[in-house]
């Protein structure tokens, strides 16, 4: 009979790099990302799956890596913040500097990853407010993330609704 | 950090449906795990007891969200609620399915989270189960010792329990057509826009030809043990003529049929007076004056 | 130092380009790549993992504290109250709340702690321990606690209490055509930074102390963990890390917390200790807005003078003094609005219960005063048959006028002015008409708009400047960069791009050339704490003074003559640099006509105020008794707006919260402590909740004492938004007044539904 597994050797593809790590097969994504890869610009703000700071896209999609087991990443492509920027800035991470889309920037790396996705996009959602409601900021009263969201769909020639 | 020691755990990972299915059969404290939104919180706050996962999501005949048969729509038990979404011929068909799913959490718990999960955590609050009632979905569940289905709206027995067997497992939610010509109504009520738990919840649908009420469904989340069936309510308004008599009268059924509580969300006296007004909401849209 | 220095007001002096540029945030960079590091991102090579044990009971002794069965105790680190080896108290406005109790007073409240290196087994092992407490009664409510029962509290229950008074009251009423009273209670609320509390401690038993972490305060942690270990402060060493935001929520906490992670590390033999808490933790113990409950009588003519104001302000303190005395001194400080009242008796109280200490939170203390005054007058105005703003006009104060407080306004503000562009920016007048309208004809939505006009004041209360006698620093370095030190952290409010830009104005270089040391006590002059609105006005202000002396010793010792490039700056920077230390403080100086009487509470309670007016206007859904706001303006008047963007997202920012804390934040308690502390109970609003937010700035002529003639924003916003969204939904029910928020819809619900049924 198979036996569960309380070690399992994980193999994914962070930011276009393949890594395999052993791990829990339910150890947090989250956990994987910033204790045995190191990439800890993905944030914890409730572990729960309501804040919104440790979005990741899996696999082309928003995923809350708090919520999602090692198990389930097994072969799984994620992109985390650290792998927005090529060369230079994406389009929207320069647009949050410029347009105050970022205060204290613990809520930005998953913001970021969100408006990402939605730029590329636009129709998962019926506008912004939507795309962005899982991505909870204390700081901004969301103003500005709407401007800066905003300015980066006009650069990457994009049109996205009114909010 | 989860609040439970990872080591109270572990994962079964089936690629096939008879290996998970024995699986459940012959292991103790075996529990299934879909898109882990529920579980994984669960676990995180150290709610949960020590069990073996049972991972449902690299089962080969689970792959494909949705099927077609006489007419019947079947979805898988890993199709989400973006599944859902993003499919054309189940908006139209089912246009309450991507009502609720556009309301359940947001995107990128939708991404994650399955229909089927929703139907076995059996939180009187969920959002995904009210709109299958609807629809009068099938619940099919299937064990080692053979498959069955139950409609949804009886599936439930009382606070989180449920007609299911421990070694049971959901394996598809089917989906007969609707009536045509149907008025749909579907109110989520909650203390924010989105990413937000039921606070109420009133969906259903109405037949109506001329002023005469020929079938209803009506279903209402976080006023119950678990979701209801507003049967009673239901059949006062069948074959009723849709006037403000018959609305007085279901808003009263309604009354009696509900059984809301306070607690740390709400008080039952909101929820008893809202839910009695999306219900007068739902039924004056769907009056003749209003089309 | 140039000692014989007094502070004159900046006048006259035309601001250079680059004051009032949007400088994009120097550390911005580091947040939108992910590379900014956080408490919870530092790496240590190894390290223990920290948990609080704590109370169960909110009073009684602690009998026994027992470790169950099961667990491989001897593997564990365990502090206990005998343990610490100085004292065992907070140090802060006084003394304040045990490091660890053994006489308890609050649920939560930390009685030991317990460290392992494996997080997993430090979670069972917390689970395994119970705490016995002999229990006493408690109280748990202002009315409780001003009834006298269970007096645990000095003679009365009270912490602190203050009392205004200015005029004769009775003349007022005896000459008056209008009284009203009205009660008006504001909910706790919580910060709701979005990284939770956490720092990292080493204390070596050798006697030195390091203390990484998210923290508004450096020097307060310092001061709190010297007495801790029987140490002088410079052994105490504090560095701020990223902080995820802060809100008042991170200025006192981290003392208690960094003091349980030290203590872990001290009894550990100076092993890294990480305390970094999760939210359910954090929401569950750290202090939050006090409850508020404000008896108000006012005094008017029938054609809206405003003669006399009576005001009983009281909040509840929770469990220890903390900063509630001071929290208590600036919301009764702003209890009086920007209004000319002749005669005033103000009077504000702040009481113990066994709640979880409350404490600060942006605004501190004026957000509660304020949504009481300003609800009040819009009732008032409503009683006189009165437009509120027409109102408000009436009585606006100008220059000349005096405060209850007996400061005179030596600035030329137009109020009427702020209020106009507000009121025109938001179509307010021609609004409120049609809402009344449709509202008659609607049943199923009612629309609503209304306002408030509001100060808050920069820096910290009366003398409290004078005695931190803040310092802060400017050094060139080797590559001839300019290099800002002082205490006052970066927590998203802007600081650091602020500091950037007051720097490269008086020194005529590049932003680029302008670094920041984050601050490190071992580095930076005591600055003092990152409250208080105080960081642009009075910090900006030594930023700039110390500036001033750097260039003018660059100038003569470098042989640099005026009008010189930056790139010639940079250069002799360079040389100076090569040389030895190149560094100018400036220190803290009063203005010289700002005085302050501590007893009778009378004078200059601030030497700078920045104006504003909201205009919120709302719409109530009758089928689901949900309020929200649809569109929100608001203007601001703050002297020179340093960077336009930072602040306009400051204010916004503040918007936001405020209208959660007017509609949907509330607090759950249950026997003192927040029973709704997971993070999907406790509701802010999202991005499909917040209206369109408009934020202005206009400017009234200079005068003032900040940088370039800048003065504080940073808790304004925090000030207006509740009782303008207050008042619209009142507008919109038909003048049905709500006097308590949030404004849940289960609270609007019993007001309608009640009044349906007396209908009936
Ligand atoms: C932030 C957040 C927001 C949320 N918002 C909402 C909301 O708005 N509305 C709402 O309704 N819910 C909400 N949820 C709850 C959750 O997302 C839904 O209930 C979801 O449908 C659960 O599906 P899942 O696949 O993730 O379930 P899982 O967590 O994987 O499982 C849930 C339960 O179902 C069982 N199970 C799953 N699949 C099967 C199967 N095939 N056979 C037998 N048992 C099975 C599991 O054993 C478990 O008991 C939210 C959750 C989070 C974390
Ligand atoms: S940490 Fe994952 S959603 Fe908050
Ligand atoms: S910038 Fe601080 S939470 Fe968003």
């Amino acid at each position: 009979m198979t036996e569960p597994l309380d070690r399992m050797t994980l193999t994914l593809t962070v930011n276009g790099r393949t890594i395999k790590v052993a791990v829990h097969p339910m150890a947090r994504l989250l956990d994987i990302l910033r204790e045995e890869i190191g990439l800890t610009g993905t944030k914890e703000g409730c572990g729960e799956g309501e804040c919104g700071a440790c979005t990741v896209l899996m696999n082309g999609v928003p995923v809350l890596a708090c919520l999602t087991p090692a198990c389930q990443v097994d072969g799984a492509e994620v992109v985390t913040v650290e792998g927005l920027a090529k060369e230079t800035l994406h389009p929207i991470q320069q647009a949050f500097l410029e347009e105050g889309g970022a205060q204290c920037g613990i809520c930005t790396p998953g913001m970021l990853i969100s408006a990402f996705y939605y730029l590329e996009h636009p129709e998962c959602a019926e506008n912004l407010r939507e795309a962005l409601a899982g991505n909870q900021c204390r700081c901004t009263g969301y103003t500005k993330i709407f401007s800066s969201v905003r300015k980066a769909a006009e650069r990457l020639g994009k049109t996205i609704p009114e909010v | 950090m989860p609040e439970a020691s990872l080591l109270d755990f572990s994962v079964f990972n089936p690629r096939r449906l008879d290996e998970a299915l024995s699986l459940l059969a012959e292991e103790e404290n075996v529990v299934p795990l879909a898109g882990g939104t529920d579980l994984m919180v669960t676990l995180e706050t150290g709610n949960l007891s020590p069990c073996r996962f049972l991972n449902l999501m690299g089962i080969a005949e689970f792959q494909e969200p949705f099927s077609w048969c006489d007419g019947k729509l079947r979805m898988s038990p890993l199709c989400s609620y973006r599944d859902t979404r993003i499919d054309k011929d189940v908006a139209t068909r089912y246009p309450l399915l991507v009502r609720a799913a556009r309301e359940v959490g947001v995107l990128a718990i939708q991404s994650r989270g399955t229909w089927a999960g929703n139907i076995v955590n059996a939180s009187p609050a969920a959002d995904g189960v009210p709109v299958l009632m609807v629809y009068d979905a099938e619940v099919e569940l299937r064990s080692t010792s053979g498959t069955r289905t139950v409609p949804l709206c009886d599936f439930y027995r009382g606070y989180k329990e449920m007609d299911r067997a421990s070694d049971e497992l959901v394996t598809g939610i089917i989906l007969p057509p609707p009536p045509e010509d149907r008025i749909e109504y579907f109110r989520k009520v909650a203390p924010r826009r989105l990413q937000a738990i039921t606070k109420v919840l009133l969906t259903g649908y109405l037949l109506r030809s001329d002023d005469r009420i020929e079938d209803c469904r009506i279903v209402l989340g976080s006023v119950a043990p678990f979701t209801l069936r507003a049967r009673e309510t239901e059949s006062i308004l069948r074959g009723s003529v849709l006037d403000s008599e018959t609305i007085k009268a279901a808003r009263a059924a309604l009354q009696g049929e509900i059984s809301p509580i306070d607690d740390i969300r709400s008080t039952a006296m909101y929820r008893r007076n809202v839910a009695e007004r999306l219900l007068d909401e739902f039924l004056l849209s769907a009056s003749p004056e209003s089309h | 130092m140039n000692t014989k220095e007094t502070l004159e007001p900046v006048e006259s002096e035309e601001a250079p380009p680059i004051i009032g540029e949007n400088l994009p945030r120097p550390e911005g960079i580091r947040k939108v790549c992910g590379t900014a590091l956080y408490a919870d991102d530092l790496k240590f090579d190894s390290c223990l993992f920290g948990r609080t044990v704590r109370s169960p009971a909110p009073r009684g002794r602690v009998r026994h504290i027992a470790f169950g069965e099961g667990i491989p105790w001897d593997e564990f680190v365990i502090v206990l109250p005998d343990d610490i080896p100085g004292e065992n108290a907070v140090t802060l406005i006084e003394k304040s709340q045990p490091f660890l109790a053994t006489s308890v007073r609050h649920i939560g409240e930390p009685v030991a702690l317990i460290a392992h290196h494996d997080r997993a087994l430090l979670n069972k092992a917390l689970k395994a321990i119970t705490v016995e407490i002999d229990e006493e009664p408690a109280i748990f409510s202002i009315e409780e606690a001003l009834e006298g029962k269970e007096i645990q509290y000095g003679r009365d229950n009270i912490f602190k209490e203050y009392r205004i008074t200015r005029g004769k009251l009775e003349e007022a009423f005896s000459e008056a055509d209008h009284v009203l009273e009205g009660v008006y209670e504001t909910g706790a609320q919580e910060q709701l930074y979005i990284e939770p509390q956490g720092v990292i401690a080493r204390a070596d038993p050798k006697g030195e102390v390091t203390i990484w972490g998210s923290i508004q305060c450096p020097f307060y942690v310092q001061k709190a963990l010297a007495p801790l270990f029987a140490l002088s402060p410079e052994k105490v060493r504090v560095i701020q890390t990223e902080t995820g935001g802060g809100f008042g929520g991170k200025e006192e906490y981290p003392n208690l917390l960094s003091g349980h992670a030290a203590l872990l590390s001290y009894r550990a033999g100076g092993a890294v200790v990480r305390m970094i808490y999760d939210r359910r933790e954090d929401l569950f113990v750290t202090p939050k807005r006090h409850p508020s409950r404000t008896r108000i009588k006012s005094a008017f003519r029938k054609d809206g003078t405003f003669l006399g104001l009576e005001v009983d302000f009281v909040l509840d303190g929770g469990a220890y003094p903390t900063l509630s005395s001071t929290v208590l001194s600036r919301g009764i400080l702003h209890s009086f609005g920007p209004y000319r009242i002749p005669h005033a008796d103000l009077r504000a109280r702040v009481v113990f219960t066994n709640s979880t200490p409350y404490g600060a939170f942006r605004g501190f203390g004026a957000p509660q005063s304020i949504f009481a005054l300003e609800l009040h007058l819009d009732r008032v105005a409503h009683e006189l048959g009165l437009d509120p703003a027409e109102l408000r006009r009436r009585n606006f104060v100008k220059k000349g006028d005096t405060f209850p407080t007996g400061q005179v306004i030596k600035e030329e503000i137009d109020l009427a002015l702020l209020m106009d562009t507000a009121l025109k920016k938001a179509d307010y007048a021609r609004k409120r008409k049609a809402y009344e309208e449709e509202n008659r004809k609607n049943p199923r939505v009612k629309r609503g708009i209304s306002l408030s006009v509001f100060f808050h004041g920069s820096g910290f209360t009366g003398s409290g400047e004078v005695m931190l006698g803040s310092k802060a620093a400017v050094r060139l370095l080797k590559d001839g960069s300019v290099e800002v030190l002082s205490a006052n952290v970066e927590f998203g409010q802007g600081t650091n791009a602020m500091f950037t830009q007051i720097t490269a104005a008086i020194l005529g270089i590049p932003p680029e050339w302008v670094r920041i040391h984050q601050p490190d006590t071992a580095v930076v002059p005591n600055s003092g704490p990152t409250v208080a609105s105080r960081t642009t006005m009075i910090v900006g202000r030594l930023v700039e003074r110390a500036a001033r002396r750097l260039r003018e010793r660059v100038l003569e010792e470098g042989g640099l003559s005026q009008g010189y490039t930056g790139e010639e700056f940079r250069e002799t920077a360079k040389r100076l640099a090569a040389r030895e230390e190149f560094r100018e403080e400036a220190q803290y100086v009063p203005p010289p006509d700002v005085h302050w009487d501590e007893q009778r509470y009378q004078g200059e309670a601030y030497s700078g105020y920045s104006w504003s007016c909201d205009v919120a206007d709302v719409e109530v859904d009758m089928t689901t008794f949900q309020a929200e706001v649809k569109h929100f303006v608001s203007v601001v008047e703050c002297g020179t707006v340093v960077n336009p963007i930072i602040a306009a997202g400051q204010i916004e920012g503040g918007i936001a919260q405020s209208i959660g804390y007017a509609l949907y934040e509330d607090v759950h308690t249950e026997r003192g402590v927040m029973v709704n502390n997971q993070y999907t109970n406790y509701i802010i609003p999202t991005t499909a909740d917040i209206p369109s937010i408009e934020v202005s700035f206009i400017r009234f002529p200079l005068c003032n004492y900040g940088p370039f003639a800048a003065k504080g924003i940073g808790e304004l916003p925090a000030d207006g938004p509740a009782p303008a969204v207050a008042a619209a939904v009142a507008h919109a029910l038909g003048y049905r007044y709500i006097n308590k928020i949030p404004l849940l819809p289960e609270r609007i619900a019993a007001v309608v539904l009640e009044e349906e049924e007396t209908a009936a």
